[in-house]
């Protein structure tokens, strides 16, 4: 039964599954940056932004069609509605990566001591974005459910390298200039694993029904 | 909370076919309750021994209790003609009397004695009012209701169902037949009679089912598979089968 719906159903799966890694490679590229600004990458990572903003009005216009076209309910229609607002969360990693490439440039050269932080933040972030849209796929909630857990980690990193900032501007006024994009880059890959949250809780909605999140709560 | 109706361990044969099987269900007064399911699920069925519309089948047979406002229905000695007054009916395809408007309209309340005129005309007046078509036949009441569109043919019999002014109005599948614009003003009125009204409705279109019930009962092979607040049934519906139906998958 349905059997073009369930088709469509599916490609609109493996396109949200497809920007996801899109969104993964730009940030890792992005953490890659930051300790050798390669001119070849940054270019590529131009496109790879690009090719993200693409895909998110692909798949809005795939959920728009389906929403007119077959009036999903139930699961069917939290899966469309879920895509949706997937997708704007991973156009607006794929725009944060593209920011920390674009601080990569002023930040070339130099090696502020807080890099390893910003490596380890870095490989965080990826993690959780790998985990939410490989949740979405396997309509996992147990694996949505450990991004969400994993949040915290991620704002505590970021708390740590702000001290680290505040405390370097205090003593090192010649390399000032650096530090704030070193924060700015920081709360990018910080905002970058609220954006995985949010999927990660897409995805729990998806499966459950339920959509929770600090701010709110209801109920569908 | 008191139901208008409630159906206990209802069982119903045709014969040896077991069409409903043990329906347990409580339906609220003044709300839009919507039958949904594939065909043969028995939902047409459960709708019908509401009001003992099926009691001229050959070989029904019936096993437990539909209580209306607490009482047994099919209990000896119930008035099955006041049944059906409190109880009104609206067929899938509209089945104006081969009369006048007016006289569609008045055969009920003639039927349970009413006389006068002037009552009559007041009668007439509201119930058509009530399901919103005085206003396109008001000039012409004397004339065949079978000159009518099927939209209004079809809101001309919800409005005689009005005029023996009911309790529960029973409609099965009553746009199935119509436009969508005559669809459209059907599902209006029905939203506006649940004011004053309970409706019980099977309907095929399940989107006509979120826009005009509050609570859905999904039918399978004669059993109520599940029944909750429509918005419930149609966002995360709790049985497997339910979410197979309205999605499509089968049925």
């Amino acid at each position: 039964m349905r059997t073009e719906f369930q088709e469509q159903l599916r490609i609109l799966r493996e396109t949200v599954a497809e920007m996801g890694a899109l969104c993964e490679q730009a940030i890792a590229s992005a953490a890659h940056l930051l300790e050798n600004c390669e001119e070849d990458l940054l270019k590529q990572m131009a496109k790879t932004d690009s090719k993200i903003d693409r895909m998110q009005r692909d798949i809005e216009h795939q959920c728009s069609r389906l929403l007119l076209l077959q009036q999903p309910v139930a699961g069917d229609l939290r899966r469309i509605s879920a895509a949706m607002k997937m997708a704007a969360d991973m156009e607006r990693i794929g725009d944060q990566a593209a920011d920390i490439a674009e601080l990569s440039v002023q930040l070339a050269g130099k090696t502020p001591k807080s890099y390893p932080k910003m490596k380890r933040m870095a490989q965080m972030a990826v993690a959780m974005v790998t985990d939410s849209v490989s949740a979405f796929e396997k309509e996992d909630v147990a694996l949505a459910q450990k991004v969400v857990g994993e949040d915290d980690a991620v704002d505590a990193a970021f708390l740590e390298i702000k001290d680290e900032v505040v405390k370097a501007i205090r003593e090192e006024h010649a390399d000032a200039a650096i530090w704030p994009d070193v924060l700015m880059a920081a709360k990018y890959f910080e905002r970058i694993a609220d954006h995985a949250v949010n999927i990660a809780e897409w995805v729990q909605y998806c499966v459950t029904g339920e959509h929770e999140s600090s701010e709110h709560h209801f109920e569908v | 909370m008191s139901y208008i109706i409630e159906a206990k361990q209802l069982h119903l044969y045709y014969g040896s076919m077991h069409a409903l099987k043990g329906i347990d269900m409580n339906i609220q007064e003044r709300k839009v309750t919507a039958l949904i399911g594939p065909s043969g699920c028995g939902k047409s069925t459960f709708l019908k021994t509401l009001n003992r519309m099926n009691d001229l089948v050959e070989g029904l047979r019936l096993e437990g209790q539909v209580l209306y406002r607490g009482n047994d229905i099919y209990a000896p000695g119930t008035d099955v003609t006041q049944l059906r007054k409190n109880v009104g009916m609206v067929f899938q395809k509209p089945n104006p009397f081969p009369m006048s408007i007016y006289d569609n309209i008045a055969y009920g309340p003639r039927l349970h004695g009413v006389r006068k005129k002037s009552q009559l005309d007041e009668i007439v007046e509201e119930s058509l009012r009530g399901a919103a078509i005085w206003d396109e036949v008001k000039d012409r009441l004397k004339k065949s209701a079978l000159g009518m569109s099927g939209g209004q043919q079809q809101r001309l019999c919800i409005a005689r169902a009005l005029a023996v002014k009911p309790d529960v109005l029973l409609m099965d599948e009553p746009t199935s037949a119509l436009d969508p614009i005559s669809t459209a003003k059907v599902e209006e009125l029905v939203t506006e009679l649940k004011n004053n009204y309970t409706i019980v409705l099977v309907t095929h279109n399940m989107q006509q089912a979120t826009r005009v019930s509050d609570q859905t009962a999904f039918f399978l092979l004669g059993e109520l598979v599940e029944f909750d607040d429509t918005e419930k049934i149609f966002s995360m519906p709790k049985e497997k089968r339910t979410e197979e139906y309205i999605t499509g998958r089968f049925g």
